[in-house]
């Protein structure tokens, strides 16, 4: 497997510079050729459900650390962070801690029992003692519509990402392309393709911001104190048009108090909650743990990915920071665009492309994560379990399921985000935050941990705090917006942007309130099996043989 | 086995046989003969294994470390939206060429790294403690040793 790393790190300087594309899209295609021969060669491999469902449960540690990475950093993270960094100085860092603090919830609390007593998706948890149909019917219903917000955001991000970098490309057709790659990955190559795209991915993106950082570093002569100098006074434009000397360490320009008419740090709190709570809950992350041989590796795989992760948000400060002082605000024409053009400042032409496609890969790799956890999903809950009562009607018919379910969802997503072009969609990513803290983290823990808890829990948990997060953000200032900005021109209803604070103990109350009404208690008699097999990993799902 | 004698007939027994067969979508325990071959070999009897001294030993042991751990995470990380928001001038100190705000937004790095080493250190015992549990299942049995 060396041999495609290997690939991976010489494929963008082998890329055909110049001819009649830009770096940019030579760089790119290079990353698409070497991703289709893996998709060709997982194609070949992944036979069988538990191969195309769950890499045949054979991704190592490193290996799922660097793929669990490589799903989670979205383009939001490294484009969105380090513009925010760029433009609003501190609070932009602050936003990025709960990214990575986040992952302790995972190592913690939801990793291994997570990998012991599933086998495809997070409802199989569920559904251990509880009634299956009801339980896995709703869990879908909330993978799906997570996955599918959080596919929206990245496509239309993507589209207009293209429209900067590669001024010759079409949205439509960026938007396209970016689906259609998507659905082969998945479709032909399951999860061992989506596995090796996001491990390339996490490669390039590290090695990208580590050189950038350097730049940076070296921009300032290696001096940290020259560099936090300069970040103390940024020059930016004043209210009158002169240029002012801002400190940029100096918190609340985002979220103080009085920028946002006094809830910007509860507004922070609130985003922190769906992200320390939420980022268990994410569908296409959990659905990593199960490409592991076994809990040990998981929890070992999360400890690499905080490595990653951590890393690469401390980077995205040198980014921020350094776009900030060697760039200034002024000079910098997008936000999101930060982070290429002081690659373009201080690499040259050719970084510039480099860190484009890297770009575009991040946007690859976190889209076919999606997209192959909601097919996942739909085939192995809702198909199998929910309709067909468990049982396939024929040999590989859940897969085949799986394949045209992943054609439909990224169809689907193309579409949505074709026709959303000009809405500012960045809230759906917090909203999939939202719901996934909200819905899907509460009965996870309740099931797991807690006796008494039973059916009617589970799917009052998940439609409360799924419906709940939705109505809240319709409710907020993402969406009603009085100077035209969202969907909804009105004064918001909700003065929050992030309504975990809200959301996430109503979905717990509804979980609590509706186990404590009903009278069922058939969930207690399994959930002795269920304590077992989570914390000795009895009974669990074996890799298979290679 | 003898042959039905009329084929059109169904012969199972419609309730409460030892035959019978599940009710679908309940979770009521299969018949013997709906069995899956796991199930059917009875390779672990979970109650046993749940009322086992070691095994509450485990569970206790996990929950003290993994509660403390976990509420000391959330603490440490909404101290960061709490201080800057509602103290500012506190974290706008300087310290060195940087300020208070900017240290402790690192250091919350440093903790989630600390607290997933010592985590991984204490887990290698708790998997110890779940491989001897396991090894002692057997031993009634007369197993093989591994």
């Amino acid at each position: 497997m060396n041999f495609l790393l290997a690939a991976a790190a010489s494929a963008p300087a082998a890329a055909p510079a110049g001819f009649q594309f830009t770096p940019a899209l030579g760089m790119f295609l290079a990353f698409v050729l070497v991703t289709l021969g893996i998709t060709y060669w997982s194609a070949r491999k992944s036979t069988g459900a538990s191969n195309y469902f769950a890499a045949g449960r054979g991704i190592t540690a490193w290996q799922n650390g660097l793929a669990v990475a490589g799903d989670y950093m979205s383009a939001a993270s490294f484009l969105g962070i380090a513009g925010m960094i760029a433009f609003k100085g501190y609070d932009g860092f602050m936003y990025s801690v709960g990214w990575l603090v986040a992952y302790l919830t995972v190592l913690l609390v939801v990793a291994e029992p997570l990998r012991n007593a599933g086998k495809y998706t997070m409802a199989d948890v569920l559904a251990y003692r509880l009634s299956p149909r009801p339980v896995r019917a709703m869990a879908s219903l909330s993978t799906l519509t997570v996955s599918t917000f959080y596919m929206i955001a990245q496509m239309v991000g993507a589209g207009a990402l293209v429209k900067l970098l590669l001024p010759g490309v079409a949205y439509e057709w960026a938007v396209t392309g970016v689906g259609v790659l998507m659905i082969v990955y998945v479709v032909f190559g399951g999860m061992l393709a989506t596995t090796w795209v996001q491990i390339i991915k996490a490669v390039l993106l590290m090695s990208g911001s580590l050189f950038l950082s350097i730049l940076v570093l070296k921009h300032f002569d290696y001096s940290f104190v020259k560099f936090f100098e300069a970040v103390g006074k940024v020059p930016v434009a004043g209210p009158d048009g002169t240029i002012v000397h801002k400190d940029f360490l100096k918190p609340g320009l985002i979220f103080g108090l009085e920028v946002t008419k006094g809830w910007g740090p509860i507004d922070l709190i609130s985003l922190g909650l769906a992200l320390v709570f939420g980022t268990a809950g994410l569908p296409h992350v959990l659905v990593r743990f199960y490409t592991v041989p076994d809990a040990k590796t998981a929890r070992i795989s999360v400890v690499w990915a905080m490595i990653i992760i951590g890393a690469f948000y401390i980077m995205t400060t040198l980014l921020g920071f350094g776009a900030a002082t060697i760039l200034t605000p002024a000079n910098i024409s997008v936000e999101n665009m930060s982070a290429p053009l002081l690659a373009k400042a201080l690499g040259g032409e050719i970084f510039f492309a480099f860190i484009s496609a890297v770009a575009f890969a991040t946007i690859l790799a976190v889209v076919a994560g999606l997209t192959i956890s909601a097919s996942t999903s739909f085939a192995h809950d809702f198909y199998t379990n929910v309709l067909h009562h468990g049982r396939e009607r024929g040999p590989g018919e859940e897969v085949r399921v799986a394949r045209i379910a992943a054609f439909v969802v990224g169809a689907v997503a193309i579409f949505l985000a074709i026709k959303l072009q000009t809405i500012n969609v960045a809230f759906l990513v917090g909203l999939a935050f939202a719901v996934a803290a909200s819905a899907n983290l509460p009965v996870i823990v309740l099931s797991l941990f807690w006796k008494r808890f039973n059916t009617a829990g589970a799917v009052w948990g998940l439609g409360v705090g799924l419906v709940g997060s939705i109505v809240l953000i319709i409710l907020s200032p993402s969406v009603m917006d009085p100077s035209g900005k969202g969907l909804i021109h009105a004064a918001p209803w909700f003065p929050l942007k992030n309504p975990g604070i809200v959301s996430i103990p109503l979905g717990f109350l509804a979980a609590w309130i509706a186990t404590l009404m009903s009278n069922d208690r058939t969930s207690e008699t399994k959930f002795a099996e269920l304590t077992v097999r989570a914390n000795t990993g009895l009974g669990s799902e074996k890799a298979t043989a290679h | 086995m003898p042959e039905n004698p009329n084929p059109d007939r169904d012969l199972t027994p419609d309730v409460s046989a030892e035959t019978d067969v599940a009710r679908l979508g309940h979770s009521s325990p299969p018949p013997a003969h709906e069995q899956t071959a796991d199930e059917d070999a009875d390779v672990v009897d979970w109650d046993r294994v749940a009322a086992m001294e070691q095994f509450k030993a485990l569970l206790k042991a996990k929950a003290a470390f993994i509660v403390p751990a976990t509420l000391f995470f959330v603490v440490y990380y909404f101290a960061l939206p709490v201080l800057v928001g509602w103290f500012p001038e506190l974290m706008e100190k300087r310290i060195g060429p940087v300020n208070l705000a900017y240290l402790f937004a690192l250091s919350q790095f440093f903790m989630a790294w600390a607290v997933a080493f010592v985590y991984l250190r204490k887990a290698a015992k708790f998997d110890e403690e779940a491989r001897q549990i396991i090894a002692r299942l057997d031993e009634p049995k007369g197993a093989k040793p591994e």
